[in-house]
């Protein structure tokens, strides 16, 4: 289930404005990733490039390579509707669709893959979409309720349960807490810890803590300044990151002397 | 005003600095809204009034009394009834073939088209709706009514046996389904524009959570677009259904009405509508209670209107817990 990302000197444009520029890193599989940096270098950009979900903004492309177990991404014939069913996303602000109950939530990329799908086996896809997101004890009795009705942190693992449900290989979640409280916040920190003994997670995070709580690996973006393209600066074992790291910018970033 | 300001400071203890005055601006525009309010209330009330003074008269008509519309009916509610049912078929018809293509037409402007080809297509769309409507009825009953005869003919030969396409077919053209189409390139225009504006209002959030499911365009559109827009749809139908329902000249001048009720489509024998039949009846109308009884019939399309109005909020407020609100 579990897939290695590769990326080998990826550039993002939107248009004729660079905003990642040549990034190579190796993403580990059965891991926690997470992307550190100032606003503006290029964290959610350069996510968005891993399930090609830059594509759904006008004049977005990019140069470069991204294989997931050998597998080129962005390969003549790759389908990014494919792409995308194998690479789950969660954002910033919970986003489950208010027209659906939380049972049709949780289903709704299922129903996509156009197979039909006993009761039962809907049943139990819900039930271990909502286990996985630990949010079925909390809702088990309202699935026929409208998703949005649930508390911040609750959409949020619900949102994190329409993702597991289509058992992808890999998760990225941008900034999944940062519209949370901190008991929310850390449910959600333990359910990342779960969530990397089957997938391949990524995390953005504006959050120096939750990096170091959560992540084995970190890297850390940068930009000069406004209008020059996001970099990626360092990348190393989260532990090493926040010790010893090898760029001072780094350090001056993690230790709160930015800019 | 400032000196007024500063004297006002400098008059006032520093322990009553949190106490404001009401500010004239706010005063005005609260003024402005509630006059505005209750202005549109007396127009309808006042709308309401003229119907029932006048018309209630006309709907207790005696048939001696007005020949000209009551002539061959045996009370009011016998001659209001082809009218009625004329009505609301010829705009339920115009709306079946409206709404559909509208969403297709807003669809394509707000997810499909590229952008300066959706502006121009908005701004194509928007014309339509300045057309004044005896153009639309003239083109109706020259152009278009000779034009579709040979479909008709098609349909009654092939597809008769079904109630709707059968009958006498008609061979003007001039017939309740073509006054129906006509009525929908009349009403396309307004409901194509609220449902652009209510599709391009998808919030962004919810149309990257389905693409990002791996839903494809027209699956993100499900998913996301159309059942936040449900609403938004029917508001504009119904707005359509208003504009349809109450529409005139051009049903006066396409349709060639006979005043029977009838499901069939296609034949020279249709019913008329409350609109067009007042705008035919009303020059000859001058005399006796006949101008009450016009009036009533009135009365009867704005109770109808206010009915499918009602109904209209009922089906939007419905679900509303499941509504795009968040
Ligand atoms: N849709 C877009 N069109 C054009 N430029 C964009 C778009 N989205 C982002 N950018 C630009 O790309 C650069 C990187 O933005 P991005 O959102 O990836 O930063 P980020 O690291 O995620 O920031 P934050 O931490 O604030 O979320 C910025 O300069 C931004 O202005
Ligand atoms: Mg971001």
């Amino acid at each position: 289930m579990s897939k290695r990302i590769d990326v080998t000197n990826l550039n993002v444009y939107y248009g004729k404005f660079r905003a990642v520029e040549d990034v190579t890193m190796t993403i580990e599989p059965r891991a926690v990733t997470a992307f550190i940096g100032p606003s503006g270098c290029g964290k959610s950009t350069f996510l968005r490039t891993l399930n090609r979900m830059h594509e759904v903004i006008p004049n977005a492309y990019v140069e470069g390579e991204v294989l997931m177990d050998g597998e080129n991404l962005y390969g003549t014939g790759v389908d990014p509707v494919r792409v995308r069913r194998q690479i789950g996303m969660v954002f910033q602000r919970p986003n489950p669709f208010p027209t659906m109950s939380i049972k049709e939530n949780v289903l709704a990329g299922i129903t996509l893959n156009a197979r039909r799908l006993s009761t039962k086996e809907k049943d139990e896809i819900v039930e271990r979409s909502l286990r996985g997101a630990n949010l079925w004890e909390e809702v088990k009795n309202r699935l026929g309720l409208p998703g949005s009705g649930l508390s911040g942190g609750q959409q949020q693992r619900l949102c994190i349960a329409r993702a597991i449900a289509m058992q992808p290989d890999v998760i990225l979640m941008d900034e999944p807490c940062s519209a949370l409280d901190p008991i929310s916040t850390l449910a959600i920190e333990d359910l990342i810890q779960e969530l990397k003994q089957t997938y391949t997670v990524v995390i953005v995070t504006h959050n120096m803590q939750q990096a170091a709580r959560v992540s084995d690996t970190t890297a850390f973006f940068n930009i000069a300044g406004t209008g020059s393209p996001g970099k990626l600066i360092e990348m190393g074992s989260t532990e090493k990151i926040f010790s010893t790291p090898d760029v001072k910018a780094t350090e001056d970033y993690i230790s709160g002397r930015f800019g | 005003m400032t000196s007024t300001t500063q004297a006002a400071e400098a008059s006032s203890p520093p322990a009553t600095s949190l106490q404001g005055k009401p500010r004239p601006g706010d005063r005005n525009f609260a003024a402005t809204a509630l006059g505005a309010g209750i202005f549109i209330l007396v127009i309808l009330a006042a709308v309401t009034a003229f119907l029932l003074i006048q018309g209630v008269p006309g709907m207790l008509a005696d048939p001696a009394d007005a020949p000209t519309t009551l002539g061959q009916s045996a009370n009011f509610w016998d001659y209001v009834w082809p009218l009625a049912f004329g009505t609301i078929w010829a705009s339920i018809l115009a709306l079946l073939f409206a709404v559909p293509l509208s969403i297709g037409i807003a669809l394509f402007i707000s997810h499909y088209a590229h952008r300066s080809l959706a502006s121009v297509l908005g701004y194509i769309i928007d014309l339509l709706a300045a057309v004044p409507s005896v153009v639309y009825g003239l083109w109706g009953s020259t152009v278009f009514a000779k034009a579709v005869v040979p479909i008709y003919a098609w349909l009654n030969a092939n597809l008769g046996w079904i109630p709707l396409f059968g009958g006498q077919v008609s061979v003007t053209g001039r017939t309740i389904l073509t006054a129906a189409m006509v009525l929908a390139v009349m009403v396309l225009p307004i409901i194509t524009a609220i449902c652009r504006e209510v599709f391009l209002q998808t919030p962004k959030l919810h149309e990257e959570a389905a693409l990002a499911l791996g839903a494809t365009r027209w699956e993100m559109i499900r998913m996301a677009v159309l059942p936040f827009a449900r609403p938004g749809i029917i508001s504009g139908a119904m707005l359509g259904l208003g504009r349809a329902l109450g529409e005139t000249m051009a049903v006066a001048m396409v349709l060639s009405a006979t005043g029977v009720v009838t499901i069939q489509l296609l034949t020279s024998t249709n019913p008329s509508t409350i609109p067009a039949n007042i705008a035919l009846k009303f020059g000859e109308a001058g005399y006796g209670l006949n101008v009450n009884v016009l009036i009533g019939t009135g009365l009867v399309l704005f109770v109808v209107t206010f009915g499918v109005n009602a109904l209209a909020r009922w089906i939007v407020s419905r679900r509303s817990e499941f509504s795009g609100a968040n």
